[in-house]
């Protein structure tokens, strides 16, 4: 995955990568050879004249004033920063343009996790999954709060708004695994709002896109519940095995009576596991944050329904 | 009091008559009288002083405390970094860490340092003045400070805002914590700061002593000037931002929530078209003293003094419109983001401008490597990494990368803890034997300055290489792979914070116990120097300045260091020893 990373910059993955990451070396040795320059002038000024014996009696006699050089240092950094103006807003541009025959992939950002809605109708969580060689146009919105698409790879940033779309795009180079950060400050979970973006080759996408559609057949409903327990990335917050997590764990949780924070308690049944996955916020067991975020749109009744029996089964309910 | 007037014939010597003589000296071996113990005595008499040193002095306690917190603040960040999240604190609390710390370093600390301490103490000594003109509304600016600081610190210790010092909403709007006391108390704060702005602007206009016609003003003053514009036209705009997004949180008026109808991105535009020019009010004070302490340390005159100086009102009139270059990525019009990029190429040259004009300052100088003279240079070395690093975040395309990285956060410390802070530091050094009469320490003060240039470097330089690799900001845990970076860096921070308990401590001692000097023992050619004691008298001088010579004319005036070689009980130095 960082086979092409360097010092300075992670591996490149994009078309627009190599653009940047051009003018960025260029700024590299551009600043060194002004630090160098600014550095050793000094160092060879205040070592050649540095005060001596006697010095105190003597007059400044160096110069106090100098047009030509004076217009040297106004003219060439002028110069050169028109030069890495046009540099930058060129690539800027082509950033900005999004290729006609882009593959449209729907981005929602919310408290604290990505979710990805395909041209198939498909959805994925914290995991973007695109074909190699493909230009990707992301429109993107927010639930909540302001976020932001980074993915440092490719070299692409956008920020994720809650009241309209924005829209960015980026074309993989090479298959693999690249980070994906929300990059504007959004509350607690900020620095765990990481995802994943999967590039694939060709046939491995056809694959996956198969895989994606598929809806259980020949499974039990148990079984398939287990499966979207992680793909859903439910796996995050709840466990099956009583581990503590950020939400209540699943272990024999089935009829069981939750104490809820405004001092209630719920038997836990389809209707409670439906509204919880729905809307979360409408009843909180005691203990913890009301931070799980809303499933609404994003699973189909089936899928609902698969999660049921999975839950049914690892928390007592089918003994 | 024979003074050699004549411009045009060279001065052999410093008029002695000029050298400021104390009439007599107590029994500490201070003058007498000076402002430190012949103002008034007690708690009360400080408290009720309208005499701008007495009030920069009370400022220096204030905001160094406040600095002292923000400090703390910065070093629990740096520790909780030396793994991925959960080393000293969880999420939120991290999240309350660095709002404060960037909340308290901006608002409480560096935009009134060097003003509202140095400037205060300074300004009027260095035009000739006796005060500056709006004496109780200065000391008015201190009371209302101290307000807003309360504000500030009841945040603080309730539920402290979690929301980064930029409050973005819809966030700021949403949150559990303690964000309106912390807005109020950066909205009472900028009145702090208006108050010193107008008073700056009139003392200079109208206070100067005869002879001091503008370009014989110390670029120290130019830079004070430039920056109290800023202050004044800025800061009602951060003021209003911050009461609309207390009336939304409070009264639920729909400006920047799109859930009520507001849009987010309008709180940006507001927030940065104040916090731009802030950035300035923060940087173009430093720049004036590093020119006050190069000339001085080099005896030398300043190179380019009028594009040192106007170079300050250019940066202070560009800044107000290059906000949107902190918006690259919000989604601003592809024409908006154009303009701004270019306009920020063009604010960065004045810089440069300067920085050239200082290093050619030092040829044929006399250097001396004097503390505050080490500062001055890294300033140099710093504030020029800090400048470079600038371009790389106005070219859009690389922007795009870089932007809410920790390059960013690596950036702004090299130009407001590199650039800012180093000035200020530089500038305590320079004026704390005015101030107190008394110098420090040089070798402890030369090894917290050692401890305080390696350990930014090593906290910050690595920054900029965890930023470019993808390293995001304001994130309490990260991926394994930057944890190297990330420890490294902790350990800059570590030794900086040596460093600066070091120099607190040898400062502090320095203003009781140091060794008592004489009136000017830099050899320094501004009027602070040449005609007021130290510390000075309370009313600043005996008489009204007479102007004889420019601020760095050492071509015409051999600078004269004024030892107390006599400062025994009561001697009055002979005017022609």
């Amino acid at each position: 995955m960082d086979t092409t990373a360097t010092f300075w910059l992670p591996s490149s993955a994009s078309t627009i990568a190599n653009e940047v990451d051009g003018l960025f070396m260029f700024l590299v040795w551009m600043s060194t050879f002004f630090f160098v320059l600014i550095v050793a002038g000094t160092i060879l000024f205040i070592t050649k004249w540095r005060r001596k014996k006697g010095d105190v009696g003597r007059l400044d006699t160096g110069p106090a004033h100098n047009s030509w050089l004076e217009a040297t240092w106004i003219v060439v950094p002028t110069l050169l920063v028109l030069v890495i103006f046009f540099w930058g807003f060129r690539t800027y541009m082509k950033m900005a343009v999004v290729p006609g025959n882009a593959m449209e992939v729907k981005v929602t950002g919310q408290k604290w996790f990505w979710s990805f809605t395909y041209p198939e109708g498909t959805a994925t969580v914290n995991e973007l999954v695109v074909p190699v060689d493909t230009p990707v146009k992301l429109l993107m919105s927010s639930q909540d709060v302001i976020h932001s698409f980074f993915v440092p790879s490719f070299r692409v940033k956008k920020d994720v708004l809650p009241n309209r779309y924005s829209v960015t795009w980026f074309e993989a180079t090479q298959v693999g695994e690249y980070h994906l950060f929300c990059a504007e400050y959004c509350g607690t979970k900020h620095s765990e709002m990481i995802g994943t973006v999967r590039v694939l080759s060709d046939s491995d996408y056809k694959a996956w896109e198969e895989e994606a559609m598929f809806s259980g057949e020949g499974m039990s409903m148990a079984e398939y519940g287990e499966r979207l327990y992680t793909s859903k990335a439910c796996v995050t917050c709840h466990s099956v095995d009583g581990s503590p997590g950020n939400g209540p764990t699943w272990q024999g949780i089935w009829g069981h009576n939750q104490p809820m924070t405004d001092g209630s308690s719920v038997t836990v049944d389809e209707n409670y596991v439906r509204e919880s996955i729905l809307n979360p916020k409408a009843k909180i067991v005691a203990g913890y944050q009301p931070v799980m975020p809303t499933y609404q749109g994003l699973l189909s009744d089936k899928e609902i329904d698969a999660l049921v029996a999975y839950i049914k089964e690892v928390g007592g309910g089918g003994e | 009091m024979a003074v050699n007037n004549s411009a045009t014939t060279t001065v052999q010597d410093a008029p002695r008559s000029a050298l400021a003589v104390p009439a007599s000296r107590d029994s500490k071996g201070l003058p007498h009288p000076n402002y430190l113990s012949d103002g008034g005595k007690g708690l009360w008499s400080w408290l009720t002083t309208v005499d701008h040193k007495r009030i920069g002095i009370m400022y220096l306690i204030v905001v160094m405390a406040m600095f002292f917190v923000g400090g703390i603040y910065a070093l629990l960040i740096r520790a909780e970094h030396f793994a991925p999240g959960g080393q000293l604190m969880n999420a939120d609390q991290y999240n309350q860490a660095f709002t404060m710390h960037g909340a308290i370093m901006t608002f409480l600390f560096i935009i009134p340092s060097i003003p509202a301490i140095l400037g205060n103490f300074v300004l009027p000594l260095q035009i000739g003045a006796k005060d500056v003109a709006f004496p109780r509304l200065n000391l008015a600016s201190w009371y209302v400070y101290m307000f807003g600081a309360a504000f500030a610190v009841y945040s603080l210790v309730t539920n402290a805002a979690d929301t980064g010092w930029t409050f973005y909403t819809p966030y700021s709007t949403e949150t559990g914590t303690a964000v309106i006391s912390m807005t109020l108390g950066a909205f009472i704060l900028g009145f702090s700061s208006i108050f010193t702005g107008i008073n700056f602007i009139v003392t200079v206009h109208k206070l100067r002593a005869p002879g001091m016609t503008w370009f014989k003003m110390p670029l120290m003053v130019w830079a004070l000037y430039a920056t109290a514009i800023i202050q004044v036209l800025a800061t009602p705009i951060l003021g209003i931002t911050l009461l609309l997004l207390i009336l939304e949180r409070v009264f639920g008026v729909g400006i920047f929530d799109p859930s009520m109808g507001g849009d987010p991105v309008l709180y940006q535009h507001f927030f940065w078209f104040y916090s731009h020019p802030a950035v300035y009010i923060m940087i173009l004070p430093g720049m004036g003293i590093i020119s006050d302490l190069i000339a001085t340390f080099s005896h030398r005159k300043i190179f380019g003094y009028k594009f040192v100086a106007f170079s300050s009102l250019a940066i202070a009139l560009v800044s107000f419109i290059v906000w949107g270059h902190h918006m690259f990525t919000s989604g601003q019009s592809e024409f908006a983001v154009m303009l701004f990029s270019f306009i920020t190429f063009m604010v960065g040259i004045p810089s440069a401008i300067k920085v050239f004009n200082w290093t050619t300052t030092l040829y044929k100088g006399s250097i001396s490597f004097s503390v505050p003279m080490l500062y001055a240079l890294s300033f140099l070395f710093k504030f020029t990494i800090g400048g470079l690093t600038g371009i790389f975040l106005g070219a859009l395309s690389v922007d795009i990368h870089l932007h809410d990285t920790y390059f960013i956060v690596a950036h702004f410390h090299y130009v407001m803890v590199g650039g800012t802070v180093m000035a200020f530091v530089g500038g305590l050094h320079y004026w704390w034997p005015k101030m107190f009469g008394r110098m420090y320490n040089r070798t402890a003060a030369t090894i917290a300055w050692a401890f305080v240039f390696v350990g930014f470097n090593v906290t910050f330089f690595t920054q900029f290489i965890l930023g470019s690799q993808g390293m995001p900001r304001r994130y309490w845990t990260f991926p394994e792979e930057f944890t190297r970076l990330h420890g490294f860096s902790s350990w800059g921070a570590m030794i900086m914070g040596v460093g600066f308990g070091l120099m607190a401590i040898t400062l502090a001692w320095a203003a009781f116990r140091g060794r008592v000097v004489g009136s000017n023992p830099w050899g320094a050619l501004t009027l602070e120097w040449t005609h007021a004691t130290s510390p000075p008298e309370p009313h600043n001088f005996p008489a009204t300045p007479d102007v004889a010579h420019g601020p760095y004319d050492y071509d015409k005036v051999i600078p004269r260091v004024d030892e107390p070689a006599n400062a025994g009980v009561g001697h009055a130095r002979p005017a022609n020893a």
